[in-house]
């Protein structure tokens, strides 16, 4: 592991079985030698047993828990977002009811005992992934939220030169000093709220100098996905997202910054 | 058999836990005091225009927490009173604050102008780190809002509120839930039409359950004695819920723990954050609220 020259680094598949196999194509055509997922496999998007056979026993890929992924895995009763806006709460309803209801069993407990963080050592840079942030599994990592020196403390106290997250669904890295980072990987179910369809991951490239991440945008038979989710009965604004890259749901826990470059 | 618990209202034994500070992720900055426009009766630090229990603080002594609370590792600022917009320096402070980390505002909205909106959506689209501007309002209708906020209120909040909308702003608002059917999804229901109707098309709510002390108190009763919080009482997950276990409240008199108790006798707890940085104990009735509601100032 610690001889890796290049590796992905993805989270939030939210059902998306589509979009995953075309990261996981894009990563390995490049060459990556490892594919690091950070969680949250359900929501959202339809049938989500679909993305199992393409994230268990594989053998270049690491997969840890989301919140979402321990709320599945342990049959608890919603996602935990805690939204107030009835209108978000009630489409989080729904797509939370869908995907444990249509996730076996088998894949419940397999969720159920994922780990929750990553640590390794590449080029002297100890770098730590999680999903949310180290201290906090459902924590949000916003750019407009997160200060520099926030940020180093989070580095400082998790013990860590690089960490990589994801939860918030929205990409972004910051470059702090002494060549430490914080990247959020955002997410490959949905698009970024960005007016385009496609998804990112981030492309990681080890060598003498250090850990350097590129953001890669993967476009996929977004079309295709729409229909299997008409067909499922999946609320409508839910497609409407997929095929315009404008996020329609979920907006209260968004910063307004981040909102404000969104339509909704 | 139903269990009849007839000592629920003697005071209960033991000592008021004690919270440790985590890390201070939020600082709140009293700048104006408690010096108000309004005189709102549910007010839980008596603010109004003659309250000058805490004065305005000076831009230098916000700065100086500001940095202090960066050196720490602050995730995030937020600015109250009294009323913030009645501070002179508002705008100085404003702009020093959101070099060092995202910023909100809690306005009454009534000094809000075209002028002061439009450069308050200018800041917003500037600035590096996310700024919010949050409006208090407490009714959908002038009725339900004027009988606590003061006569003629709701349209001078609605007021503040569209102006900056139109000028590119989407504030939060947050509705204190003394009508108690407003905290039900019906009620909150109504603040979203309400809301819709005004032009006010991605609305941001936040509902703050009452606290029953300063003129709440006189408005809506005083807390019971067996309302207080003892150890035992509190696990792990409730102590990392507790606001002021990240929290710490400057003003200009010093620092306390939180936004809510700085009219309370002992809570003070240092001249500078640096000296607040210890346990606090959790033994004030409004304490019992957090707990009970899950409050969070935050937005
Ligand atoms: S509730 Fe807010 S607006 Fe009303 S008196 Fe108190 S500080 Fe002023
Ligand atoms: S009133 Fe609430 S926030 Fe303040 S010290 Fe008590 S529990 Fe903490």
């Amino acid at each position: 592991m610690s001889d890796l020259r290049r590796f992905a680094v993805f989270g939030g598949v939210y059902n998306n079985f589509l979009s995953l196999e075309a990261t996981l194509r894009d990563a390995r055509a490049l060459g990556c030698e490892a594919i690091f997922c950070l969680g949250d496999m359900g929501g959202f998007g339809p049938q989500p047993d679909r993305v199992f056979p393409l994230l268990r026993d594989v053998s270049d890929l690491f997969v840890m828990q989301g919140n979402y992924d321990h709320s599945i895995g342990n049959r608890l009763e919603d996602c935990a977002c805690g939204y107030t806006d009835p209108r978000d709460n009630y489409y989080a309803q729904i797509s939370y009811d869908y995907t444990l209801a249509n996730t076996a069993d088998a894949h419940k407990d397999w969720l159920r005992d994922l780990p929750t963080e990553f640590r390794h050592t590449w080029a002297g840079q100890r770098v730590l992934m999680a999903h949310g942030s180290p201290r906090q599994v459902n924590e949000f990592l916003w750019e407009s939220m997160c200060p520099d020196a926030f940020l180093e403390h989070l580095l400082k106290s998790y013990e860590a030169d690089v960490l990589f997250v994801t939860h918030t669904g929205i990409p972004w890295k910051r470059e702090l000093e002494g060549g430490r980072q914080v990247i959020n990987v955002g997410a490959i179910g949905r698009p970024a709220n960005n007016g385009r369809t496609s998804v990112d991951y981030a492309l990681v490239e080890v060598d003498a100098e250090g850990v350097r991440v590129d953001f890669r945008e993967v476009a996929y038979d977004h079309e295709a996905l729409a229909v299997v989710m008409r067909e499922e009965g999946l609320p409508e604004p839910f497609v409407e997202t997929i095929l315009t890259g404008w996020w329609t749901t979920c907006l209260e826990v968004m910063p307004a910054r981040e909102r404000a470059a969104g339509v909704y | 058999m139903i269990d009849v618990n007839l000592a629920i209202d003697r005071p209960p034994e033991g000592p008021a836990p004690l919270l440790e500070l985590r890390h201070l992720d939020t600082l709140w900055l009293q700048v104006t005091g408690t010096l108000c426009n309004l005189a709102c009766r549910h007010c839980f630090i008596s603010c109004g225009p003659k309250n000058e229990s805490h004065p305005f603080m000076a831009l230098e002594e916000v700065q100086r927490a500001v940095e202090s609370a960066a050196a720490m590792g602050v995730k995030e600022f937020y600015f109250t009173g009294g009323e913030p917009f009645m501070h002179p320096q508002i705008r100085e402070m404003i702009a020093l604050t959101l070099e060092h980390g995202p910023l909100s505002v809690l306005t009454n909205g009534v000094l809000i102008d075209e002028e002061l909106a439009s450069w308050l959506a200018g800041v917003f689209e500037t600035s590096r780190y996310n700024f919010d501007v949050r409006v208090s309002l407490d009714g959908t209708t002038p009725e339900e809002n004027d009988a606590i906020r003061g006569r003629h209120t709701f349209e001078k909040i609605l007021g503040g509120a569209e102006r900056l909308h139109e000028a590119g702003l989407n504030p939060v608002f947050t509705v204190t839930t003394c009508h108690a059917e407003l905290a039900e999804s019906a009620g909150r229901q109504r603040f979203f039409d309400l809301l819709a109707e005004r032009g006010i098309t991605r609305p941001r709510l936040k509902f703050l359950a009452p606290f029953k002390i300063g003129r709440e108190e006189r408005r809506g009763g005083a807390y019971e004695e067996f309302e207080r919080l003892r150890e035992g009482m509190l696990d792990e997950e409730a102590r990392a819920s507790l606001q002021c276990s990240s929290c710490r409240m400057v003003t200009a008199k010093g620092v306390y723990p939180c936004p809510i108790l700085i009219e309370e006798e002992g809570a003070r707890m240092g001249d500078t954050l640096e000296d607040a940085m210890g346990p606090i104990k959790l033994d004030h009735p409004a304490c019992y609220t957090c707990f009970v509601e899950g409050v969070t100032c935050r937005t």
